[in-house]
């Protein structure tokens, strides 16, 4: 079991490495560099002088393939560099704000799975009903609604009519904080996941073991609690886990919406100032957790399928 | 029955999308750009501006028309983009496998591995904001489930009589793929083309909203919703017209998409859209 | 035993919903089993044999339905009891082994869980003394080492010691009736044989009655003391077993008997081509009128095309439903 876990994570270093590669060769390309963006800013032309000192300070001068062997030797030793902003060193910089974001993230997703499953559940033994009905068009609803208009429309109603909670901000990061954010980022994610807990209870519904199940004489809750809830949850687990990945991404929107001190405004920010050695933290962490999600999503999926093996 | 709603509300509100697109500049009251008239900002909606003004006094509902082209531009290039890419790495792949489809193999899970918007949201970094760069960033970034689903049909289909028979009469690899291979996982591949234009236009939007995508003046759906934000206490009604515009294109998409794959593909329901 | 039939079916009709429409996929079966009686039903995929079985222990699921008829159980109208009561029937008295013992059972749970929870369900065992029946029971249907076995899961076993699991599941409550649906049809040839052993030793030492469903009339005949042929939705002859191959009366039957690869004395005689019978069976939706079996029938004249043809009894008892039997 253990060495399982350790291969599994073992594996997605080479993932890692092609991702910090892409992100590196990407900003590699980028016409200019911070300093002569500093100047396009119109904060006042920086001298060509100033302009070569500060490509020296942050090893610019070199050419991309050295700087790129660099970036790795640091990485490996977990050194991302240092912001060209605030000159504070990378990896504290994403220490900061990591905090928040996995805490908006967590709870958007605790939100989607407690009312999406369920409701994916229910729909799907009353196929037809209105239950089924009403929740599968508000699940389609819920995936074309754009989060930050229904974060803007919440924080309009629930903060500033009725004044129930805070309308942005990070305050003690307490849960009143938290709702509106996590709501408005979780809705997308409940959606999905009621419907895809709904086909699959649906398909496995449909299973030969479930019609054994019943000629043996079970009753439906029965057949529900003893051979279809385990075998849903397989398929229900491995979309919580790739939804985490989206979760993480569409943060950066709700981040921005609400002021949230987490690493998607903290990614925006930097993209709009070419604070590049933060923009590579930034994306390398958020997709090292995602990874990280999903070798836990792989991992208790094949706790509970014996058919996977630990391999 | 119910696949018969799906199609009709879907393909009704993509419909007038388009119509309100092609048909701005008949159906506006003003220019969505240039007309700003700060006599008139924040005008709530009713008598001569429908939907009210903005702080700049512009007219929401033309900008709103016109942003239907922004929209659907976007939603319709990158979404082609990313189904030629896909397809055409997912199905040499899957036909000629080896090395090749090892490395598109190893690509696919690099790009699930980050997530979309915010390799979207890197490509823009690098680019001058506008609207070929947000092409470019959203066709790039949104190939993976394509490629894998023609992928798996390219695998499953070559192995088939009539693709061997191809074969043995001479036919190129190219011609084969083409025309005994694609037309056979078209179905599959439209659907998913579909609801990714959905997510195209979201994705837009919330490019445009973080101010990385089309940058205002230019009316895109996302933009005024950014715009709006600062005026949430005093002028509302801003933020109301353009997000209820993405929601009734992706509502649209979506429908469209669920209806198509309920006639199209219809053993595929738990497969992540 | 008592002199009332085990199961009685009265012109049992299953219909098959399309839209608003109904279609007969089985119509007017008749037939009796009595205690510890086999009966088999033979025929094509697609004429009604399997979806008679799950009407019997009552798991018929949209689109199909009973449409009328009776199916008498030990005296008792099963149409009239409530869903709990057919619950308490199903598995106890009344059990069913599927086609398919790869998908039949969880793939999730061990094997030994799969076998008590009959026990659980229809004795009020506890867990614990349930599984340690499940042992027994496995040991009954002739698995070597069973109590390591219960711990195995579905896929860690061949298909021959699934089908044995799912016997061990089916006669857990020593039934009164077993309805065994094609139950080696996805077996290798060389372990078919086996299970078919099992099943006919098993029922008899517990004497229960089985409806075995097969496609393959040797099959049948080897298991069966009677013999019901199933075509297009209708039983068209009903006969002792060792009639149907020596003398049978309606053409489907004769054409069933006439495609078995022949053994013994007749094979013996010189090559005879395997006959086939041309065509297939209608979809329930298009059964033509008159005898269903006309359209494949050399011996067809007008009045197949146009005429129904009743049930006749057969002067050394059972069945046919032809115009023409010989």
């Amino acid at each position: 079991m253990l060495s399982f876990i350790v291969r599994r994570l073992l594996q997605t270093i080479p993932i890692i490495l092609a991702v910090a590669l892409l992100i590196f060769v990407m900003f590699s390309v980028i016409p200019g560099t911070f300093a002569s963006s500093m100047g396009d800013d119109g904060r006042g032309m920086l001298d060509a002088q100033v302009m070569e000192r500060m490509n020296k300070e942050f090893g610019l001068a070199d050419p991309v393939y050295v700087r790129f062997g660099k970036y790795i030797a640091q990485l490996a030793q977990l050194d991302l560099g240092m912001s060209f902003r605030t000159r504070q060193p990378v990896s504290s910089v994403l220490a900061d704000r990591m905090w928040p974001t996995l805490q908006l993230s967590f709870a958007a997703m605790m939100f989607s799975i407690v009312i999406g499953v369920p409701l994916g559940f229910i729909a799907a033994l009353r196929p037809g009903s209105i239950i089924d009905t009403v929740s599968m068009v508000g699940a389609v609803s819920g995936l074309s609604v754009p989060k930050f208009w229904l974060g803007l429309l919440m924080m309009y109603f629930f903060a500033l009519q009725l004044g129930w909670l805070p309308s942005f901000g990070y305050g003690d990061g307490g849960l009143r904080y938290l709702t509106l954010p996590a709501v408005a980022l979780g809705v997308a994610p409940l959606a999905l996941l009621a419907r895809t807990t709904r086909a699959a209870v649906l398909e496995i519904m449909n299973a030969d073991f479930v019609r054994t199940a019943r000629s043996k004489g079970m009753s439906e809750w029965r057949v529900v609690q003893w051979h279809l809830a385990r075998n849903a949850l397989v398929i229900v687990l491995t979309t919580i886990g790739l939804q985490f990945g989206t979760v993480i991404g569409q943060a950066v929107v709700i981040e921005k919406l609400f002021a949230w001190p987490g690493l998607g405004s903290l990614l925006v920010d930097s993209v709009t100032l070419r604070d590049i050695p933060v923009v590579q933290g930034a994306i390398l962490l958020i997709v090292m957790f995602f990874l990280l999600v999903n070798t836990l999503v792989d991992v208790l999926c094949a706790i509970i399928d014996p058919r996977i093996k630990y391999t | 029955m119910k696949i018969r709603a799906n199609l009709l509300i879907g393909g009704v509100l993509f419909a007038t999308v388009i119509l309100a697109g092609i048909l701005a500049p008949l159906l506006a009251h003003t220019d969505p750009v240039m007309d700003a008239n700060l006599m008139f900002a924040e005008e709530p909606p009713g008598g001569e501006f429908w939907f009210g003004t903005d702080a700049q006094g512009r007219d929401i509902y033309s900008r709103v028309l016109y942003g239907a082209r922004i929209s659907l531009t976007v939603g319709i290039v990158s979404q082609l983009i990313n189904t030629v890419i896909g397809v055409c790495l997912g199905l040499s792949a899957g036909y000629w496998g080896g090395w090749w489809d090892d490395f598109v193999n190893g690509l696919t899970n690099l790009m699930l591995a980050i997530p979309s918007l915010i390799f979207a949201l890197a490509i823009m970094a690098i680019l001058t904001p506008g609207l070929t760069s947000l092409l470019i960033a959203l066709g790039l970034t949104n190939w993976s489930f394509t490629c894998r689903l023609a992928r798996a049909s390219a695998l499953s289909l070559k192995s088939q009589g009539y693709v061997q028979a191809a074969k043995v009469l001479g036919y190129g690899d190219i011609r084969i793929m083409l025309t005994q291979l694609l037309p056979n996982m078209l179905g599959p591949i439209i659907v998913i083309g579909t609801l990714g234009m959905g997510g195209a236009v979201l994705a837009e939007a919330s490019l445009s909203f973080l101010g990385l995508g089309i940058r205002p003046p230019f009316p895109s759906w996302g933009s005024m919703l950014s715009d709006a934000r600062d005026q949430i206490t005093t002028a509302p009604w801003i933020s109301v017209f353009p997000g209820l515009a993405i929601f009734m294109t992706v509502l649209g998409l979506n429908l469209l998409g669920d209806g198509l794959r309920d006639i199209l593909d219809p053993q595929s329901r738990t497969r992540r859209a | 035993m008592s002199q009332k039939p085990l199961l009685e079916v009265e012109n049992l009709r299953i219909d098959l919903s399309i839209g608003d429409t109904k279609f007969p996929a089985v119509q007017d079966v008749s037939f009796t089993i009595g205690r510890g009686e086999t009966l088999g039903l033979v025929g094509e995929s697609g004429c009604g044999k399997s979806i008679t079985a799950l009407a019997l222990i009552g798991l018929l699921r949209h689109p199909l339905s009973i449409g009328g008829g009776i199916i008498r159980f030990d005296g008792r109208e099963i149409q009239s009891l409530s869903p709990a009561q057919m619950r308490q029937l199903r598995g106890d008295r009344i059990s069913m082994i599927f086609q398919e013992p790869m998908t039949a059972l969880n793939p999730l749970s061990p094997v030994g869980r799969q076998i008590a929870e009959m026990f659980v369900l229809h004795k009020g065992a506890s867990w614990r003394d349930a599984e340690r029946q499940a042992v027994e029971a496995l040991a009954s249907v002739r698995v070597p080492a069973p109590e390591r076995r219960v711990k195995d899961y579905p896929h860690q076993l061949s298909g021959g010691m699934r089908q044995r699991v799912m016997i061990a599941i089916a006669l857990a409550c020593s039934p009164d009736l077993l309805l065994a649906d094609e139950p080696t049809t996805a077996l290798d040839v060389t372990v078919q044989a086996e299970i078919l052993d099992l099943i006919r030793d098993l029922c008899a030492e517990r004497g229960t009655a089985v409806l075995m469903i097969s496609h393959d009339l040797g099959l049948i005949a080897n298991m069966c003391r009677r013999v019901g042929v199933m075509y297009a939705g209708r039983i068209v002859e009903e006969r002792a077993a060792e009639d149907v191959f020596r003398a049978p009366s309606h053409p489907y039957t004769s054409g069933l008997v006439a495609s078995l690869p022949l053994l013994g004395a007749r094979a013996r005689q010189g090559r005879h081509r395997l006959m086939e019978i041309a065509g297939v069976v209608p979809p329930v939706a298009a059964f033509p009128a008159g005898c269903r079996f006309h359209p494949r029938c050399r011996a067809s004249t007008e009045i197949c095309v146009a005429a129904d043809p009743e049930v006749t009894l057969l002067p050394n008892g059972g069945s046919v439903r032809c115009h023409h039997h010989e």
